[in-house]
């Protein structure tokens, strides 16, 4: 699946994150190459989510360095010092990574496709006609062409975390950070969801899944990490790591997710 | 319940099977006796008010009819209708700019906006009023220059800047900032964060979240209020009268202080007053909808809220 890049999507190199007293993230180090989904397991409280979240740099980092597609994120590198990136180039940063969020957080105010059109319309600047046209290809590709005019109140969670990710897609993002994006949905829908993002993994998308759906990194991970007290305790290739657990702790989690 | 919704065919135990039923409820509603009374003795008393109102020779209908449309209390209702719209929308701008600082990062602007609110809310507006319309008692002139006494480049006399109309509405609009800072910043909290995460993920900048996201959410939460503001501005603007601001009050003042009605000009200016509060309480609908896109209309949650449980719709 790697197109001959030498540089991974993302590099971590020893990230830490503390909230207060409490070190969250103790020495992460991490790499996701072009076009690999990369799963993120861990039991709650673990860190995962705190590390998909300093990717895009939704929260700062304490120590380490990340680098997207080669750009260290929140930082300029000029000399020996790091100097903080001023808020426009954050911006600029963040534009090519899309986040998918547990609780979708669509705009309640916008309709289905009035979402998916606000952020070329807002931040790209595209012309709303063509944005539209985008983001009628985009709904139709999540299977929602019919339901561009709803409100989000008026869909069902699996719709809203389909239209949630054809509004990330809109961006044209190079990567896509999907924070349990199946948690928060009744059994019956998360299969909807799985299903479109199985199909952007094989439309070669380079993705982070923080999930505990154990079948669809199987199925669809070219790595699985296993995140547990801030540290990563496990990786390696999903089949191989999920039939031949070799630490102790990651055998235990199985155990209570499987 | 009443025998007479019972059909043939749902004998004992087993359900009807071949032609389905139907089961209309056509129940008697229990009498409401304490109802009945109330509403009588509601009845009588509004007939009597009425009569003693319209019989009562003290009350000259024919004068107030007569200067309903007088020239000078269109007059004063137009200088009304001015100073409520001028100063509700700067009370606006200065509470959403209040709100914005209150909720930033820097301790010095939270502060300021802290002060402002602070000071406005703590102080009377009657004596707000009769300050600014002396203000020329402290600063005789105002000019653009440098500050901290250097060179004026343009410079006004206060006695001609500060006449009642200006000062009525620096009066009334910046003592509303200070309480629109609050309905603001209420709205604004009332936005879930995780609306500016989705939206700082799709790559805005601040000023796109607020613009974008937060304040047309957060509208939702202000309208409402901002609403109640607007109707009790429509009469705050009544307090002009101390400082002459010719306002409707101040013009029906002066009409009874030279033919003495007093009673039939207040009752000219009150109903101006409530004519206004009912275009605005109906505009106040109206643009409410407007905001509650992709929500649950809030007149029907709150009509469902004090509804008892399982009453059965009038």
């Amino acid at each position: 699946m790697t197109n001959g890049h030498a540089e991974p999507m993302v590099k971590i190199r020893s990230l830490r994150k503390r909230f207060g007293a409490v070190e969250v993230l103790k020495g992460i180090d991490l790499d996701v190459p072009h076009g690999q989904v990369v799963c993120v397991v861990g039991p709650s409280g673990s860190g995962k989510s705190t590390l998909l979240r300093c990717v895009n740099r939704m929260e700062t980092i304490d120590s380490g360095r990340i680098w997207v597609d080669g750009d260290l994120m929140g930082y300029a590198e000029r000399g020996d010092r790091l100097h903080l990136l001023p808020p426009a180039e954050l911006c600029r940063q963040r534009r090519p990574i899309g986040m998918v969020f547990q609780r979708f957080h669509l705009f309640p105010h916008r309709t289905a496709i009035e979402n998916v059109m606000e952020g070329p319309v807002t931040v790209l600047r595209t012309p709303r006609a063509e944005a539209r046209r985008q983001a009628e290809e985009l709904l139709e590709r999540v299977g929602l062409a019919d339901r561009a005019g709803h409100y989000p109140a008026q869909l069902s969670g699996g719709q809203q975390q389909r239209v949630a990710i054809a509004r990330s897609l809109a961006m044209r993002p190079k990567l896509m950070l999907f924070d349990e994006p199946t948690s928060a949905l009744d059994p019956e829908l998360v299969q909807e969801v799985l299903a479109v993002m199985r199909d952007l993994a094989a439309s070669g998308m380079t993705m982070m899944v923080v999930t505990h759906e154990m079948g669809f990194a199987r199925e669809v991970g070219d790595q699985l990490v296993f995140v547990d007290g801030g540290v990563i305790v496990e990786r390696g290739n999903p089949r191989e790591v999920l039939a031949n657990p070799s630490n102790d702790r990651f055998r235990a989690f199985l155990g209570q997710v499987l | 319940m009443t025998p007479a919704g019972a059909t043939p065919g749902s004998r004992d135990g087993e359900p009807a099977a071949e032609p389905p039923v139907e089961l209309p409820i056509n129940a008697v509603r229990p009498p409401r006796p304490g109802r009945l009374i109330g509403g009588a003795v509601a009845l009588l008393f509004l007939a009597w008010l009425a009569y003693t109102i319209i019989v009562n020779e003290n009350i000259h209908w024919d004068v107030i009819v007569s200067f309903l449309t007088d020239g000078r209390i269109l007059g004063g209702l137009w200088v009304t209708i001015q100073l409520t719209v001028f100063s509700m929308v700067i009370g606006l701008v200065l509470g959403v700019m209040a709100a914005v600082m209150q909720l930033s990062d820097s301790p010095v602007l939270r502060g300021t906006s802290a002060l402002y609110t602070w000071f406005f809310r703590g102080t009377p507006l009657l004596v707000q009023l009769i300050f600014w319309f002396n203000i020329g008692l402290v600063f005789p002139s105002f000019g653009i220059g440098v500050p901290f006494g250097g060179p004026k480049l343009i410079e006004w006399q206060a006695n001609e800047l500060i006449t009642p109309f200006t000062a009525a509405l620096l009066g009334l609009a910046i003592n509303e900032g200070a309480y629109m800072a609050e309905i603001v910043r209420a709205g604004i909290r009332s936005v879930d964060p995780g609306q500016r995460e989705a939206a700082e993920a799709l790559g805005m900048s601040h000023r796109q979240v607020l613009r974008r996201v937060v304040l047309p959410q957060a509208m939702r939460v202000i309208i409402p209020p901002t609403g109640n503001q607007f109707i009790s501005m429509l009469k705050t603007t009544s307090m002009v009268s101390v400082i002459a601001g010719a306002e409707l009050l101040t013009v029906a003042q002066r009409i009874y202080l030279g033919n003495f009605e007093v009673i039939a000009m207040l009752i000219v200016a009150s109903i101006w007053y409530v004519v206004l509060t009912t275009i605005a309480s109906i505009g106040q609908h109206f643009i409410e909808k407007r905001f509650e896109r992709g929500h649950a209309a809030l007149g029907a949650r709150v009509r469902r809220n004090l509804r008892p449980f399982a009453k059965e719709p009038a």
